[in-house]
């Protein structure tokens, strides 16, 4: 089977189950795709012996009950993986080998699947381009020399590009579903609370959450599965019922009612975003949804809270890094003069600017001027979604503002890069459910993508919408291989 | 103290206050660089400054999304022996210590 690379992750469970591939199999023509696709740079370490040592002993004795079995997956970089270096794509973490690993991944291993490799990311996840990575810009394998989004543009790429069948990423503004956007492919960023932050790299902690990319909507739902969990590792873990998501995946969504946020219609959207959406509402109602125009007022504040909130809680949680413990160090005269040449040449220019911004909003005499002030708003923001979902069960959005970006067009403006996370920050700051799922192309063929944001802790509403919506976009994403020689 | 409820109040922060804030976060910062940083940093807060058209006098800062209580759980110790581990990534280390520049003369 040549094409082992090209299925999706419930046919290559099937194969395996039935005995028409081993795991080995599957693992070395990933590890193969991988090594031929290098010019992309989705990968910071590579695994990939390990990986098919771990497939051979899968194969002589598989356990064809788990729910991944044998499936070679490369994951974020963020993710603290025991024995295998972690760098948060940071300078700061470059030689930093994790002696524990984190609840999602071991989740994932639990469940049968063999670790690839490691996957770019913008520098601690700041980032919506994957320009910030002490470790390189990742192409997009749609066209040469376009970002694949960010922060989690390795993970887009990767799974766009077929180097693995699926994967994860952290979402804290935008950084799943933007980058799967971008990509063509689906990106689920669950409830806060939904899937453990023990071992993750932290960035701004009452917005991260861990969640998965696939190249479809079932494949998503499966591995959202396995990784969402309640884990007393994490105080802010929340202990639910969580669903059987694929058992329960379902393509009837009649009645269902779908929120239209006019505040979502930005000043100068592109004709082609609005278009998608109208699309988009289309292919619902198609489907026996309700459409309802909503309002969510507060809407145009959610990125000014989420630039206060986040550098705040980041410049707190990367106070850490000082050149004692772990990490990169500096030489210095003295102990403060080391702490800040190991921080100055650890970490990169936007990092830095967020610990800037972050340690600025906290500082006295402006705390209550800025910090508490986002987060005040923040519950306003939260209110808004609250009264819109006693009339509403989901919403649907686009879910950036524009196609991807050639790479270099955004990094000397930081607001414009930021604008890109417009319609996502919202919904980590209310804490909900986001899915991006593809839906069209833009007149260059850039894949476009909507976003469907539910209630606190309803991933299965939001699946099945995406899952009926995907079966009439048909979307095709247009992958020619260019970068392989 | 800044008066905040000033629509469209904007302070602008000067290479003072970089090299304040350079200091209260660790992170030395040259003339050229504290000049970029001034720069981004002014554009950056024009943008946030936009929260300043709210009113929020009445309204409770959020603290958690989750509307659930948080979980108790008993205080024992439950991992062990786990020195080796810890040390095992810092920079410089003397058996059972990290070891820093000189603090004490």
């Amino acid at each position: 089977m040549s094409d082992i690379t090209k299925q999706s992750l419930s046919e290559l469970i099937k194969n395996i189950k039935d005995k028409k591939l081993s795991s080995t199999e599957v693992t070395k023509a990933f590890v193969e795709r991988s090594e031929n696709s290098k010019d992309l740079n989705a990968y910071v370490t590579e695994d990939f012996s390990a990986a098919i040592d771990k497939a051979k002993k899968f194969d002589e004795n598989p356990n064809l009950d788990l729910k991944l079995p044998g499936i070679p997956m490369a994951v974020k970089d963020l993710f603290c993986t025991k024995n295998v270096k972690t760098t948060a794509g940071s300078k700061i973490l470059n030689n930093f080998i994790p002696t524990y690993e984190s609840t999602v991944t071991q989740n994932i291993w639990n469940e049968g699947a063999i670790l690839l490799g490691k996957l770019n990311c913008d520098e601690f996840a700041m980032g919506s381009s994957n320009e910030t990575s002490f470790f390189g810009c990742v192409q997009n394998p749609i066209d040469k020399d376009l970002v694949p989004g960010g922060s989690s543009g390795g993970s887009s790429s990767a799974v766009a590009a077929q180097l693995t069948p699926i994967t994860i990423g952290t979402d804290t503004g935008g950084s799943i579903r933007q980058p799967a956007s971008f990509t063509g492919i689906v990106g689920l960023k669950p409830t806060y609370g939904s899937c453990s932050r023990y071992g993750i790299v932290a960035f701004a902690s009452s917005l991260d959450q861990a969640g998965p990319m696939a190249q479809n909507v079932r494949d998503c739902a499966l591995l959202h599965e396995v990784i969402s969990s309640y884990d007393e590792k994490d105080s802010t873990s929340i202990d639910f019922k969580r669903n059987n998501y694929v058992k329960e995946l379902t393509n009837n969504i009649k009645g269902k009612k779908i929120g239209i946020p006019k505040e979502y219609r930005v000043d100068a959207m592109p004709k082609e975003i609005e278009d998608l959406w109208k699309k988009g509402i289309d292919y619902v109602k198609d489907c026996g949804a309700e459409i309802i125009d909503i309002s969510l007022p507060h809407t145009n504040y959610a990125l000014p809270t989420y630039y206060i909130v986040a550098p705040a809680e980041a410049s707190s949680n990367l106070a850490r890094y000082d050149g004692v413990k772990y990490g990169f160090r500096a030489n210095g005269e003295n102990l403060i003069d080391m702490y800040e040449k190991t921080r100055s040449e650890g970490f990169g220019a936007e990092v830095q600017r967020r610990i800037m911004i972050g340690t600025y909003v906290l500082s006295s005499g402006y705390y209550d001027a800025y910090y508490l002030k986002a987060q005040k708003v923040r519950k306003l923001i939260k209110n808004d979604f609250d009264e819109a979902y006693k009339k509403v069960d989901a919403i649907l959005t686009p879910s950036t503002p524009s196609s991807a970006f050639k790479i270099g067009e955004k990094t000397n403006d930081p607001v414009s890069m930021y604008l890109n996370d417009i319609f996502t920050v919202p919904v980590n700051l209310a804490g909900l459910p986001g899915i991006s799922i593809p839906a069209g192309h833009d007149a260059k063929g850039y894949p476009l993508g909507l976003q469907i944001i539910g209630k606190a802790f309803d991933e299965q509403n939001i699946l099945n919408i995406a899952y009926a919506m995907e079966e009439k976009i048909n979307f095709k994403n247009k992958i020619t291989d260019w970068w392989i020689k | 103290m800044i008066v905040c409820d000033i629509f469209n109040y904007h302070m602008s922060i000067d290479l003072k206050t970089i090299k304040h804030i350079s200091k209260l976060s660790r992170i030395s910062v040259d003339e050229k660089k504290a000049e970029k940083l001034a720069g981004d940093l002014n554009s950056i807060f024009e943008f946030i400054e936009k929260l300043n058209e709210l009113k929020t006098d009445n309204v409770q800062p959020l603290t958690s999304v989750a509307e659930t209580t948080l979980k108790l759980r008993d205080d024992e110790v439950k991992s062990k022996n786990l020195r080796e581990q810890i040390i095992k990534n810092s920079p410089q280390e003397n058996e059972d210590y990290f070891v820093v520049p000189k603090v004490i003369e």
